[in-house]
């Protein structure tokens, strides 16, 4: 069988290098798409947890997690092709109308 | 090296090679492809998990519905490469080996803790999705409804900002 | 037991069912299109193929030889990853959706105990559907790899369409994994086996589990009309027709390439009908009784006409090619059904697969016929029917086959 510490590690370099793409990509569809790299390792340590456990309580809640990822990626979509549409770009760094 | 060990290196391989080729692709539409990599990865260490249920709906709902939302976004939005940046030298040669170095001595932290964790336990009399399926409705039925709820309101969303003008 | 058997039966025995699994599909793929231009072609008052062996027999032999032949075009411009992962991602996840359908009962051979199929696992249903929502990806990469906006908008329509007809497609059986309580294609067929309704023991009727069920004609109707739309074909195939779109999303794809395509298509349709016999119609089971022994040479009684009329047709045949080839096929058929009929071992082996493809010939039949026959939707119109009929249609069904049960169950 496969340790759990080894679901754990492997969770947290995908978390890390979603944390990395959040930061250095700079379209916004790339961003959106290292938050969802991010819930996939968490919803990776919540199945090692419950296969640890012996309970099934963590895979309930790793489907939770996937609805609303999902929700929250038509709205966040929608928004961006709006964004897009008024900006005319889909660079993070041509959003800067608040700057002074 | 039993043979669920070595799957586990081989997807984890996979998965991490997507992830890192998340960052390195200059096109939006291969960064979607290489999550798209990645999830399948992750579904099949589900499946060695014995998961079958969760590795089911990763596939369906996640890589099959939520990416290809992704993808025909990237499509409809015509997103093109991404554009040089000007990267400042200290980020790359001080910081990348920096964050290598963090998440080494974290991943050693967890390797060390061997000690502390459960070990996996066998399975219950039930199969898992069964199981799965009393637990979801009988203690957690209360979140299933609103996450319909959710989804709903999410559609509407979706709707009223995505129509076009009016005027 | 034989001991090799024993000890390396779990990897030598999936590994020739695989071999042998992909060779029949890919056959009985390019017959399919012999099948279907004859059909189409006697619909529409016309021979279909007839000069290319006795009876166009040979036709999908010069069609796979003009694939392999033919010039390879690349496009400029193309986005070179999904331009050449696109076909490869179709006909590879449609061979492999093969892979958890069971074709017959559980099967002893040389004492080493198999099921019919290639994997048995407890989630197969589940399975095919996380194949099928993958699937949209080698259109949606076709359509944007090829650099041409008749592709793009091609493309987009049909990842559109396959969504939506996905949602109706999933709850359309949820009907009957109401009634079998199982996610596995094995059990499913298993629960139809009542012993002695024959076909009143099926999805369609359903008087599965002590008159338990409630017919799931709603349920099939609605999967199949799903499953047309799913596999882009008529009447739903506007994104990849050659008069509206100039072929859609496989426009830049010319020999081998739009193969794969081809090849993709067909196998999945022969996927969707193995799986609205497994749902609705039985599996394997017959149609009659299991108590009516006689039944058991319904193979020979098929068999030995059908190899007869073709002897005698092929005699008087045109061509010299065809004056020895048909009666050659007909007499291998007539001795088939009489060699059926006299081995009692090998008529009884044979009932599941048998029963088995002619539902599935019936099903793909229906397919073509509806193609020879019905208009093409237009795509605002296909869209409203998959989100404003099927959709509603579909979780009709669910509840009242959920309420019916319920009210079974409690009395």
């Amino acid at each position: 069988m496969v340790p759990t510490n080894y679901y754990l590690i492997l969770s947290a370099v995908l978390f890390g290098l979603g944390v990395l793409a959040f930061v250095f990509k700079r379209n916004i569809i790339t961003i959106f798409m290292s938050i969802e790299l991010m819930l996939n390792a968490v919803n990776l340590a919540f199945v090692a947890f419950s296969q640890a456990l012996g309970k099934t309580d963590g895979e309930v809640f790793v489907l939770f997690v996937i609805v609303v990822a999902a929700a929250e990626a038509t709205v966040g979509l929608g928004i961006i092709i709006l964004t897009a549409r008024n900006r005319r770009s889909l660079n993070v760094e041509r959003v800067d109308l608040l700057k002074l | 090296m039993s043979a669920a060990l070595l799957i586990f290196f081989v997807l984890a391989g996979l998965a991490v090679f997507g992830a890192v080729a998340l960052i390195l692709q200059s096109h939006p539409i291969h960064s979607a492809l290489s999550l798209i990599l990645v999830m399948l990865c992750l579904a099949g260490l589900y499946l060695l998990m014995g998961a079958e249920f969760v590795a089911a709906v990763q596939i369906i709902v996640y890589a099959g519905a939520v990416m290809v939302l992704f993808v025909l976004v990237i499509m409809l939005l015509n997103a093109g490469e991404e554009e040089r940046t000007n990267f400042s030298k200290l980020a790359t040669f001080a910081g990348v080996p920096l964050a290598l170095a963090l998440g080494g001595v974290i991943a050693a932290a967890i390797a060390r803790s061997s000690g502390h964790l459960p070990a996996p336990a066998a399975n219950g009399a039930l199969t898992p999705t069964r199981e799965l399926s009393k637990l979801l409705f009988s203690e957690f039925v209360y979140p299933f409804e609103l996450t319909s709820f959710l989804i709903l309101v999410a559609i509407l969303g979706a709707l009223v900002l995505a129509q076009r003008e009016r005027n | 037991m034989n001991p090799i058997l024993a000890q390396y039966g779990f990897l030598i025995v999936p590994i020739i069912k695989v071999i042998l699994l992909v060779l029949i599909v890919l056959t009985a793929d390019a017959y399919l299109t012999w099948l279907e231009r004859k059909v189409i072609g006697h619909i529409q008052a016309r021979w279909g193929p007839y000069r290319v062996g006795p009876h166009g027999l040979l036709q999908p032999l010069a069609d796979g030889a003009k694939f392999i032949l033919k010039e390879d075009p690349l496009p400029d411009g193309v986005d070179k990853k999904a331009y050449f992962f696109a076909p490869f991602l179709t006909l590879m996840l449609s061979l492999t959706s093969l892979a958890v359908i069971p074709f017959g009962p559980d099967v002893t051979i040389l004492g080493y105990k198999t099921n019919f199929g290639i994997a048995d696992i407890n989630i197969s249903l589940l399975a095919l559907f996380a194949i099928t929502a993958l699937s949209v990806y080698g259109i949606a990469l076709a359509g944007w790899g090829s650099n041409n906006k008749y592709s793009l908008l091609g493309g987009l329509r049909s990842s559109a369409q396959m969504i939506s007809y996905e949602l109706s497609m999933t709850l359309s059986v949820v009907g009957v994994l109401l009634m079998a309580g199982t996610l596995s294609l094995k059990e499913i067929v298993e629960m139809q086996n009542t012993g002695n309704l024959g076909f009143l023991g099926w999805n369609i009727i359903g008087f599965s589990k002590d008159g338990f069920g409630l017919t799931q004609i709603i349920g099939c109707l609605c999967f199949f009309i799903s499953a047309i739309a799913e596999t882009n074909r008529v009447p739903f195939d506007l994104p990849e027709a050659e008069s509206e779109l100039v072929a859609g999303y496989h426009t830049e794809y010319a020999s081998m390439k739009f193969a794969m395509f081809f090849i993709g298509e067909y196998t999945a349709m022969i996927t969707v009908s193995c799986l609205s016999t497994i749902l609705f119609f039985g599996g394997w089971l017959s149609p009659f009784p299991a108590s009516w022994a006689l039944t058991h040479y319904f193979p020979s009684i098929i068999l030995v006409p059908l190899g007869l009329w073709v002897f005698f047709d092929g005699i008087r045949y045109e061509t010299i090619f065809g004056r020895i080839v048909l009666p050659a096929v007909g007499g291998l058929l007539t001795l088939a059904g009489i060699g059926l009929f006299a081995s009692h071992t090998v008529n009884e082996a044979i009932q599941g697969p048998f029963w088995f493809f002619v539902k599935v010939f019936a099903a793909l039949f229906f397919y073509i016929w509806m193609r020879g026959t019905l208009p093409r939707f237009r795509y605002d119109q296909l869209m409203d029917f998959g989100w404003k009929v099927l959709l509603p249609v579909s979780i009709a069904n669910v509840v009242l086959t959920s309420t019916y049960l319920l009210w079974r169950m409690h009395g």
